[in-house]
């Protein structure tokens, strides 16, 4: 057995050596031809990355993984990207800074595909940079007012039910892009995507029987202030979600843990953290968290509720550079929260003309589709813009579109009612940089 | 025919999808119940019994450490703490009268929010802790000090639903306050965006 192992790993090793040498064949003969690899061609030979040309020299020291780090990974120290406070705001360090909200960015610019690593997920809090610390074995959610019967749920007991796995963005209103914003993690940095598991709230409201004259829930939180929301029942049935688990792990304490709700499309601040109860009611409420949607004017209070659809350019986008002249693929992230996104088109010429973009992927209902559109830049100057279409039929608007549907004047200070889903421009100048194209 | 088509009706009654489908979970005790229900409704269902004056919510308002970060007058400037005395009176729109950052208690639509922000929200790193009495004080003390009450008016549990609070009608419910609205209303009628 032992003699057989031993062998079987001798094979391998000489099948890897092979593979090794056809490798570092190909690696020279490319240098070999002419160098058609920019980058081979552009690096001096001492460099790293004349390392392939001998595949007996490693340059990359091999270092090796420490006990913390077998059992809990980091990425790479060659990668630096953090989230942010939001922009202009003072940073809620003591507990005394009340009133001060804080706003965490999440770095759209360095975001691969849909997901937003959980450790990037952007969050916000009403105290500062405080979260409850919860114990799951301790914590319940429990489920009273207009109810048949009344239940308290352990995290335990919320796992043993259905549950479902659904991708979804939360959005906050603070994600109100102006001309002010340099990049896309100062303009847009307070949405993320993820994926959410748990149990439908119609499957608990099931469970306990809701009675007829009930027309909203209250579900709060176990904060200290108890924050609570006012969420129409029929929202409930749909596709609201009490998760207990995001992006394959539990739900990360900014983000609510151990249970947070998912309210699929509405105002972030509905999607209330660290759950304790639902409490079914006939009244709509101003709770502890609604008073903020307080609002004189309709219109403001209508947009202010639920997004609309909505798409940013990530690649090119603020403070990046392009090198040089040539085939970029224009990439960024589209989502609505009326539904699925059914289209993502690009401009290249400040709205003038307007091109279909690939979707990666299947859109899912409220949640970030990535697009991606190749385009040959010729090192002139340009607007690059996004827009989206959602499954409704809404099309993102323009700021100005916005401006002259309300018949008001537009400037560049012009601020759209509600949440803010306007397009976003990108300035390409000839030298590559990209800038803010709010204008 | 009539009765057959009762049949599935009849099924679906008896089925135990419209019973408990799991069992999962337990129900709680009364005393539960009842001290996890901190919901005060707008016509004042769920508020405890108690009273208080402003005068009593004058003293709380520097015992508690109100004051510490509201100003002693209640008009602010200390921390971010917000202005809870308006500067301009009932001669002015609730809008116009420069509150603060949120402007409890004079844009309340219900004199219940102000209360239930007390009780949930208040004081600072002591949230939880005021006695129903204390928090009926220090309402009467913001309501009085900005007008909406006299000043000797003692409020209990039956009066402060109906405390008129100065915005009166003048403003606008979010669409999901409707009974009537559903996942696929649109976000504001005939807006294309």
């Amino acid at each position: 057995m032992d003699s057989k192992s031993s062998s079987r790993r001798d094979l391998l090793k000489g099948g890897a050596l092979a593979v090794g040498a056809v490798a570092t064949g190909a690696s020279v003969s490319t240098l070999g031809s002419g160098a058609t690899t920019p980058a081979f061609a552009e690096t001096p030979a001492t460099g790293p990355a004349a390392a392939p040309a001998s595949y007996a020299t490693n340059v990359a020291p091999m270092v090796p993984s420490t006990e913390e780090t077998i059992a809990y990974g980091l990425r790479s120290h060659y990668v630096t990207s953090k989230r942010i406070q939001e922009p202009g705001r003072k940073v809620p360090a003591i507990y005394t800074d009340f009133g001060l909200t804080a706003h965490v960015f999440t770095p759209l610019q360095d975001s691969y595909g849909t997901i937003q690593a959980s450790s990037l997920h952007y969050f916000a809090t009403t105290k500062g940079s405080f979260v409850p610390d919860l114990d799951p074995a301790q914590h319940t959610l429990t489920v009273q007012g207009l109810v048949d019967r009344p239940r308290i749920f352990t995290v335990a007991d919320l796992k043993r039910l259905p549950s479902v796995t659904r991708f979804h963005f939360i959005e906050c209103s603070a994600n109100n892009h102006t001309a002010m914003h340099k990049n896309v993690q100062e303009s847009h940095g307070a949405t993320s995507n993820a994926e959410w598991t748990g149990v439908l709230l119609s499957t608990l409201f099931k469970e306990c029987g809701v009675q007829e004259k009930a027309g909203w829930f209250i579900a709060e939180g176990s904060e200290e202030i108890k924050g609570a929301d006012t969420i129409p029942l029929a929202k409930g049935m749909d596709d609201v979600i009490v998760a207990y688990a995001m992006n394959g792990e539990p739900v990360r304490p900014q983000n609510g843990f151990p249970l947070r709700l998912v309210v699929p499309g509405f105002e972030g601040i509905f999607n209330t953290k660290w759950l304790r109860r639902i409490n079914v009611t006939d009244q709509y409420q101003l709770n502890m968290d609604d008073f903020g949607h307080l609002r004189k004017d309709a219109t403001n209070a209508a947009l202010g509720y639920r997004w609309g659809p909505k798409s940013i350019i990530t690649f090119p986008s603020g403070s990046q550079k392009l090198p040089d002249h040539g085939w970029y693929e224009i990439t960024g992230l589209a989502w609505s929260g009326q539904g699925a996104v059914r289209k993502v088109e690009i401009s290249t010429d400040g709205g003038q003309s307007w091109n279909v973009a690939d979707l990666k992927g299947t859109p899912n209902r409220m949640a970030h589709t990535r697009f991606g559109y190749m385009w040959n830049w010729d090192g002139g100057d340009h607007v690059i813009m996004s827009r989206t279409t959602d499954e409704t039929g809404a099309v993102q608007p323009t700021r100005q579109q916005v401006a002259e549907f309300f018949k008001k004047d537009y400037t560049p200070q012009y601020r759209p009612p509600g949440l803010n889903n306007t397009i976003m421009p990108w300035k390409i100048a000839s030298d590559g940089s990209v800038t803010n194209g709010i204008a | 025919m009539g009765s057959l088509r009762l049949v599935p009706i009849l099924l679906l009654l008896a089925s135990p999808a419209l019973a408990q489908t799991y069992g999962v979970g337990r129900a709680p005790t009364a005393a539960e119940l009842a001290a996890s229900s901190i919901t005060v409704k707008p016509d004042g269902e769920g508020l405890p019994p108690g009273h208080g004056t402003a005068a009593e919510g004058a003293k709380l308002f520097v015992e508690k450490g109100c004051s510490t970060c509201h100003g002693e007058a209640a008009v602010g400037g200390v921390t971010a703490a917000p202005n809870l005395k308006a500067p301009k009176g009932p001669e002015v729109s609730a809008w116009d009268r420069g509150a603060g950052s949120n402007g409890i208690p004079v844009k309340a639509p219900y004199a219940t929010i102000a209360w239930d922000f007390i009780r949930r929200g208040m004081p600072l790193g002591n949230e939880g802790t005021l006695a129903p009495d204390e928090v009926y004080s220090l309402t009467a003390y913001l309501f009085a000090i900005n007008k909406i009450i006299p000043e000797d008016q003692v409020l209990d549990q039956d009066n402060l639903a109906k405390v008129k609070m100065p915005i009166g009608n003048e403003w606008a419910p979010v669409p999901g306050a409707s009974r009537d609205w559903k996942s696929g209303s649109p976000r504001l009628a005939g807006y294309p965006y």
